[in-house]
């Protein structure tokens, strides 16, 4: 179990990695935290030509509180996100859902933006950035742009990014008094979810993501309803996201988890705006 | 820009528990398969090179890291400790691995470097936590021998006694 | 005597020192296999595996990995086979056991070829170069289907898949189950897992061709009798074979018993390449193809009176060992054979115990060894008796336990069970773990609408195994012409060197156990010195080491087998010095004590010489010996138990010759919404006889609790239908964290064993017999069941309380539900239809043209025609990162023009493999066009199978699925498929015609 044969870039700017990205396309991939693509190199599931190491990058390590959007360089790792003064305030869901996010181990060295890229339906950064509405700044050597959450996940580990780009940062929207929750069920402490749902609660309604079941994150703006209303509602966001059977859980029960997990996470939202 | 080429190995120099070292390595060479087999730091054990069961975990630059997911040419010109640079002095314990031997926290003793090298770090982070949170530290190792118990009696009996040393330091 | 048993004043015996060997381990000092370093010029190995469960290996072609720069060797089944001859086959039948396949592969995982190299990243280079072709056969992956007629056939020597069927009757079964009050039957499996050490296998071989002779450096963990296996299969006799172990080894618990193919591949490696080999299993290696337990299926049924007495039980057990049955299986179904009544006293017994090959990894050792198996069915048969009867299940329990005044007591099926005191080891347990209070809560619970349940099991823990319970497998006559097997020999060596220092040597290959520390105890109190004046050294060497087929360290057999020997060593030569100091002290012999570093006559202390002093003698002086006595220098001992006999004609086998007790109760609450398992409460009685050093045995129970955990809430080996192996990766087969394991109450009695030198038994195992079916039990009170499979998933507990499912709301953008294959889970199926604007003439030709085939696999470069009907192209698929290469053969077959065809195809490529049929029917529509339906059927297999599970999210899968996503799924899916088969069609046929497809 070793990787094949890549050569390596260490970029000491962006620039320098975005040319690699722009030679070599898709035989060139971004090495950020490693912590789900080192998995991939040594299984041999990828073999790139070359690997652009991007964390010596200082400018991308930037990560910041303005203009209504917490602000994430790709060099910010998980880690120190989660001990940021800011987080509580800035994005209150991200900081009831990251402590799900593997483990102290990963999360040291995982950054939270390769989290965003790696795509990973079940994971909790996804869901968060697709749940509050963020945005994923992508930059090729030839331009940026920036691409809304529900446009950026296309499939399952599939995204918009091009080959020749790469995130430079996401960014969340700072909160406007919602109510926020984060509730996941895994096997194990630590485990990528089989369902996970955040929620967020306003006086326009309530809006849901859910992830580990569709084949990204997928999040819904519901009524403020209760009672049999929302269960109906649950319940027709649980069929519509199309479950799979898999090792660990069946299809039905990732139903289940959408419209029971679902429900209280809804309601844990509503009492913590209250 | 430098770019490592595949095909060739090339000087990897840092800092292993305070010591500098250099080892010639390939892009793809793994850095726990660099610090067992090319700087004979054979302490640090490999479980399952896809970073689930903890075994390689080391300490680059004070961040806890899987050692089967970093590349050895990553952490060059790092700070790198490993269990060979825990105890004060060879015929010595630190007050943390002398706790495992206490508890008999360990029993095949496979998977316990890695797990010394979290508890090492956290509890300079830590120092004093409740049992709930030294499991969930635990959650990112595995050991089959143990059951645990005896590793978190250990880990909350040396927060104590570093506690207590501290405060004595501090006073002092 | 509550959690961890108290040390006892002044012997070292019984007291919890801190153990020799933890300084090391903790330093990163340790010695395993992988640390010690290797000779110049040693070339390390790796292996190629099949993807598939069952298949005709048809074609090899290694001469692109042979060419690769740093390769060395490249070896074939073939190659292996012309080096070897086959392994022992654990029964008599016409059956080949290769550790590489030869011609068929017959699980996933199998090795199919190896490559030595200069370094293990160039060995997996070359491995990706090596071409094999394969012709699937069907698969049988359930022990029960596999003995169906006209079941897929591993083995021509095993018709029906089964490789023993033997029935076996004690007492009078027919009679009273003929009188009985009540039958009550229970039917249950038991999983298949293992228990992953943390260090996986690894070895070191080399040959001298000189000599003819191997070397042999493994992680191997016995018994020794394997040796034998290995120097066979190396066509060498045993003095040829040295087979080493490494002094420190990162767990076991059985496993590593199974490396042996292993090194019987790196010894024929190293042959061929003329150089030391060098092999580090890997996880997924290891996960896949290393060992498992056994899965079991048993029906059990008992004769019960009316106040819930157990007259008669008739057991039969369905044992699946895999694709071979290698030596020692089916020791896992023998090993419990004298013990199939468990704590109880039951005299009448019927047996039928089958042993089927299942095309699945082969199994061997692992902790709790049958006892999990045989406790699963036990207990939960408890339970049902009390459920039926209305009974208190503790009450049915107490009413059949063995009395304590019968011991030592024979069991129906002929175990000598030595001593124990049932009766109160269960009451000490209720006490401590304060039953009362648990009863409460789970009333409080149920009042309060909580999902609580209670459940409790008894267990014996047989250790230190008879070498002859495996005869038992052949019948009275097959055992008279084999020769006769028993005992259980254990081996112990005291040593004094010329300045009087103390060394012991066990052939014993501890795996964290602490043997050396204990041993340094043991001998300690024999000769009056502290543990740290004693040196043990607990390395094999088979070359230079007092050792013998029963040596290694398994069946739990260190504290009452090789600790009692080493005893006896240290008493043997305590009894000689006792003659030299007597002579020096001019005090008769037994008058002679050994205390503080001196011997000394016990009326007068202060006459003394201090033990290093007469310890030397035989070396310095040996002349100055007394008369008659024997030098002290060296004492090895081999010590078998005169219980341990073997199989008597009536098929009695006394299979152990300890047996613990173990009372388990607990309380668990289940999450009405999630369907997960809280274990609220856990209390753990156990009597394994005199206490050697209290910290290791708790360690050991807390250990085997962990995998217990394991086996019971996470912990599986899943197979696909078809054979694939679901979880390859430490992400997908789970293993309890420290967040999973709860805290149990742990409660000792002790009953030393008269049959032991110390007293002890073994303690190693019991938890993971008795745990799981005390968590079976409280689930089954909790919900009300009967039928209780583990292991535990929330998934499948929630099934069990969520009713009926909420129907899809109507007019929802609802998909279809997935049909429900029942053929395992990596068959995806489904269907549709579209319209086309055309005739379905018109539709016809295009679909027969080779072009637009072209057009519509998805990332196809150079598609070939190979006949009208078949083509053949390379494809590139990929999600996100991953990304592979395969070679995909697509064909066109039952045309029915212009109805109907079936579009079937397969891709093949390192990352797995995957293939299906669509079916495509055209009808002619209103207005010239075609109604265009389909039906399709897909599956993956190979790597992406094993380690596209919870790690990657199925998105390895995917890739592959992709292909027959894209030849069949429905245009409208979604983003995610836009490239679907019918899409890419309908878009190509609306370009060539130029009129809308919708
Ligand atoms: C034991 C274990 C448990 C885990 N559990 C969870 C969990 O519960 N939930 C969860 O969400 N994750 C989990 N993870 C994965 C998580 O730790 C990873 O950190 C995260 O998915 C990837 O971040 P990374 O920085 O490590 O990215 P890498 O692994 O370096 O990269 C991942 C992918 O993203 C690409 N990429 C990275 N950064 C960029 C960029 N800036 N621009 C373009 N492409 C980029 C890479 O090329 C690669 O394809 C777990 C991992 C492990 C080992
Ligand atoms: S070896 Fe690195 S986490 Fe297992
Ligand atoms: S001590 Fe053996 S795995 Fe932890």
């Amino acid at each position: 179990m070793k990787p094949a044969a890549f050569d390596y870039v260490r970029a000491e700017s962006v620039a320098e990695a975005l040319a690699v990205l722009g030679q070599e396309g898709s035989d060139a991939r971004i090495l950020a935290g490693g912590m789900s693509f080192m998995a991939m190199l040594n299984m041999r599931l990828a073999r790139p030509k070359v690997l652009v190491d991007i964390m010596r990058v200082e400018p991308l390590a930037r990560l910041e509180v303005g203009k209504g959007a917490l602000k994430i360089g790709a060099g910010v790792r998980q880690a120190r996100l989660l001990a940021f003064d800011g987080l509580e305030s800035g994005a209150p869901l991200i900081a009831k859902a990251l402590p799900f996010t593997g483990h102290a181990q990963t999360r040291s060295r995982g950054t939270v933006c390769g989290s965003i890229a790696h795509a990973d339906p079940s994971a909790e950064l996804p869901l968060c950035l697709v749940t509050l509405r963020g945005h994923v700044h992508l930059k090729s050597a030839r331009a940026g742009r920036k691409v809304a959450a529900e446009d950026f996940f296309t499939g399952m580990m599939a995204t918009a990014k091009a080959d020749d780009e790469m995130i430079e940062a996401v960014s969340f929207p700072t909160p406007k008094g919602e109510g926020t929750a984060f509730r996941e069920i895994a096997r194990r402490h630590g485990d990528f979810a089989i369902v996970a749902c955040a929620a967020l609660v306003s006086d326009n309604g309530i809006r849901l993501g859910v992830g580990g079941v569709a084949d990204m994150p997928v999040a819904r703006d519901i009524p403020l309803l209760d009672g049999s209303a929302l269960d109906d509602a649950l319940n027709a966001l649980a069929w519509e996201l199309d479950a799979r059977d898999d090792v660990h859980a069946s299809a039905r029960y990732r139903r289940e988890l959408v419209r029971r997990i679902g429900r209280s996470t809804i309601e844990e939202a509503k009492r913590c705006r209250a | 820009m430098p770019r490592l080429s595949a095909d060739a190995r090339h000087t990897v120099r840092f800092i292993l528990n305070g010591r500098e070292v250099k080892g010639q390595a390939s892009p793809r060479t793994l850095l726990s398969d660099f610090l067992r087999h090319q700087i004979g730091a054979t302490g640090t054990h490999v479980g399952c090179e896809h970073g689930v069961c903890g075994a390689c975990t080391v300490d680059v630059d004070g961040m806890l890291t899987r050692a089967c997911m970093t590349l050895a040419v990553q952490v060059e010109g790092c700070a790198v400790r490993t269990v060979e640079g825990l105890a004060p002095a060879p015929d010595r314990l630190s007050v943390l691995q002398a706790a495992f031997r206490r508890h008999h926290a360990l029993q095949c003793g496979f998977c316990t470097a890695g797990i010394l090298m979290s508890l090492d770090v956290f509890l300079k982070a830590v120092p004093d936590p409740d049992e709930e949170a030294v499991r969930d530290l635990l959650s990112g190792h595995l050991c089959r021998c143990t059951g645990y118990t005896p590793i978190v009696r250990a880990a909350l009996e040396a927060a104590a006694e570093l506690r207590e040393v501290q405060g004595e330091t501090t006073h002092a | 005597m509550l959690d961890m048993p108290q040390d006892k004043a002044g012997e070292w015996v019984g007291r919890a020192i801190e153990r020799v060997e933890d300084a090391a381990l903790l330093s990163g000092g340790g010695r395993y296999l992988d640390d010690l370093g290797v000779k110049p010029g040693t070339l390390h190995m790796a292996i190629l595996r099949a993807p598939h469960a069952h298949a005709d290996i048809v074609s090899i072609d290694p001469a692109a990995a042979k060419a690769l720069p740093g390769v060395a060797a490249v070896l074939t089944g073939a190659d292996v086979a012309k080096l070897t001859t086959s392994l022992v086959v654990g029964v008599k039948a016409p059956v080949e056991c290769w550790p590489m396949a030869v011609d068929r592969v017959r699980f996933v995982g199998e090795p199919v070829a190896l490559v030595v190299a200069e370094d293990r990243y160039v060995a997996e280079d070359a491995l990706d170069l090596i071409e094999v072709a394969y012709e699937m056969r069907p698969a049988v992956v359930d022990p029960l289907a596999a003995m169906e007629d006209g079941a897929p056939l591993l083995h021509h020597g095993f018709p029906r898949n089964i490789a023993s069927d033997r029935s076996f009757r004690y007492g009078d079964p027919e009679a009273e189950f003929a009188q009985a009050a009540h039958r009550i039957a229970i039917s249950v499996r038991y999983p298949r897992n293992s228990c992953t050490p943390i260090e996986t296998y690894g070895l070191v071989a080399e040959y001298d061709p000189h000599e003819d002779a191997y070397d042999v450096l493994a992680n191997f963990q016995g018994p020794f009798s394997i040796h034998a296996v290995i120097s066979r299969a190396l066509k060498v006799p045993g003095n040829r074979l040295r087979l080493r172990t490494p002094r420190d080894s990162g767990g076991s618990f059985g496993i590593k018993q199974g490396i042996f193919p292993y090194i019987v591949l790196g010894a024929v490696a190293a042959r061929v390449a003329g150089r030391p080999v060098k092999w580090i299993e890997d996880r997924l290696e290891h996960l896949m193809a290393s060992v498992s337990a056994t899965n079991r299926a048993t029906t059990l049924t008992a004769a019960v009176t009316p106040e819930g007495r157990i007259t008669a039980l008739d057991w039969d057990q369905v044992e699946d060992c895999g694709a071979h049955l290698r030596a020692p299986e089916p020791a896992t179904l023998y090993r419990m054979h004298g013990n199939l009544t468990g704590a109880y006293d039951i005299k009448n017994l019927a047996v039928r115990n089958r042993v089927v090959v299942t095309n699945k990894c082969p199994t061997g050792l692992n902790r709790g060894f049958g006892g999990p198996q045989v406790y699963l069915a036990l207990e939960r048969l408890m339970q049902r008796i009390a459920v039926e009867l209305r009974l208190d299940p503790l009450e049915v329990i107490r009413r059949n336990l063995i009395p304590a005044d019968a011991f030592p007591y024979r069991t129906a099926s002929g175990a000598l069970l030595d001593s124990g005191d049932y009766q109160k080891t269960l009451e000490v347990g209720l006490e401590a773990g304060r039953l009362d209070e648990l009863l409460a809560r789970r009333d409080k619970a149920r009042a309060a609408g909580r999902i609580y349940g209670i459940g409790y099991a008894a267990a014996v823990e047989p250790s230190v195994s008879n070498m002859g319970y495996i005869a038992t497998v052949l019948t009275p006559a097959e055992r008279r012409k084999a020769g006769p097997k028993n005992g259980a020999q254990a081996t112990a060596t005291v040593a004094i060197d010329p300045v009087g220092s103390v060394s012991v040597h066990v052939a014993s290959v501890p795996q964290g156990q602490g043997h050396r520390t204990v041993l340094s105890q043991v001998v300690a109190d024999v000769l009056g010195l502290q543990p740290s004046d004693i040196r043990v050294n607990a390395e094999m060497d088979t070359a230079k080491d007092a050792w013998s087929i029963a040596s290694g360290n398994y069946a739990s057999r260190f504290a009452a087998a090789v600790a009692g020997a080493a005893k006896m060593a240290a008493d043997r030569i305590a009894a000689r010095l006792a003659c030299v100091a007597a002579a020096q002290l001019n005090v008769p012999a037994e008058d002679v004590m050994f205390a503080g570093g001196k011997i000394a006559a016990r009326s007068n202390p202060a006459n003394a010489v201090p033990f290093s002093r007469v310890a030397a003698l035989s070396h310095w002086a040996p002349a100055q010996l007394p008369e008659g006595v024997a030098p002290t220098i060296r004492e090895t001992v081999f010590w078998t138990p005169p219980e341990l006999a073997a199989a008597d004609e009536g098929d009695h086998i006394n299979s152990s010759l300890c047996h613990g007790f173990i009372f388990d109760y607990c309380g668990i609450e289940i999450d009405r919404d999630t369907g997960e398992i809280r274990i609220d409460h856990y209390v753990t009685a156990h009597d394994c006889g005199t206490i050697l050093h209290p910290g290791m045995v708790d360690g050991q129970i807390r250990g085997g609790f962990a995998h217990a955990l394991g086996a019971s809430l996470l912990e599986e080996y899943a197979y696909g239908e078809d054979g694939s192996f679901l979880t390859g990766t430490f992400a997908d087969y789970l293993v309890p964290t420290a967040m999973e394991v709860p805290e149990p109450v742990i409660v000792h009695t002790e009953t030393p064993s008269p049959f032991t030198p110390l007293g002890a038994k073994g303690v190693g195992e019991g938890n993971c017999m008795s745990t799981p079916a005390c968590l079976a039990n409280a689930v089954a009170d909790a919900l009300g069941i009967t039928d209780v499979r583990l292991p535990l998933v929330p998934s499948g507990v929630a099934a069990l309380i969520h009713g009926a499912e909420p129907p899809a709301p109507a007019g929802a953008r609802a998909k279809p539900a997935p049909a429900p294959t029942g053929k395992g889970e990596r068959l995806m199926r489904g269907g549709g239809r579209a319209r086309v604007g055309a005739a379905p003439e018109a539709v016809w030709a295009m679909l027969l043209d080779p072009d637009t085939l072209a057009a519509i696999i998805p990332g196809a470069h150079d598609v070939r025609k190979v006949s009208d009907t078949k083509f053949t192209a390379d494809v590139t698929l990929g999600i996100g990162p991953v990304k592979g290469r395969y070679k995909a053969q697509v064909s066109l077959s039952d045309l029915d023009p212009p109805k109907a065809v079936t579009l079937s195809g397969k891709v093949d490529g390192n990352l797995g493999f995957g293939g299906g049929s669509g079916r495509i029917t055209l009808a002619p529509e209103g207005g010239g066009g075609t109604e265009l339906s389909y039906t399709y059927e897909a599956f993956v297999g190979g790597k992406v199978a094993s380690v596209g599970g919870r790690l990657l999210d199925g998105a390895a899968k995917v890739i592959i699925g992709q292909f027959f996503a894209a030849l069949a799924r429905k245009a409208s899916s979604g983003k995610g498929t836009k490239s679907g088969l019918v899409s890419r069609l309908l878009a190509r046929l609306s370009s060539l015609l130029g009129r809308d497809a919708r």
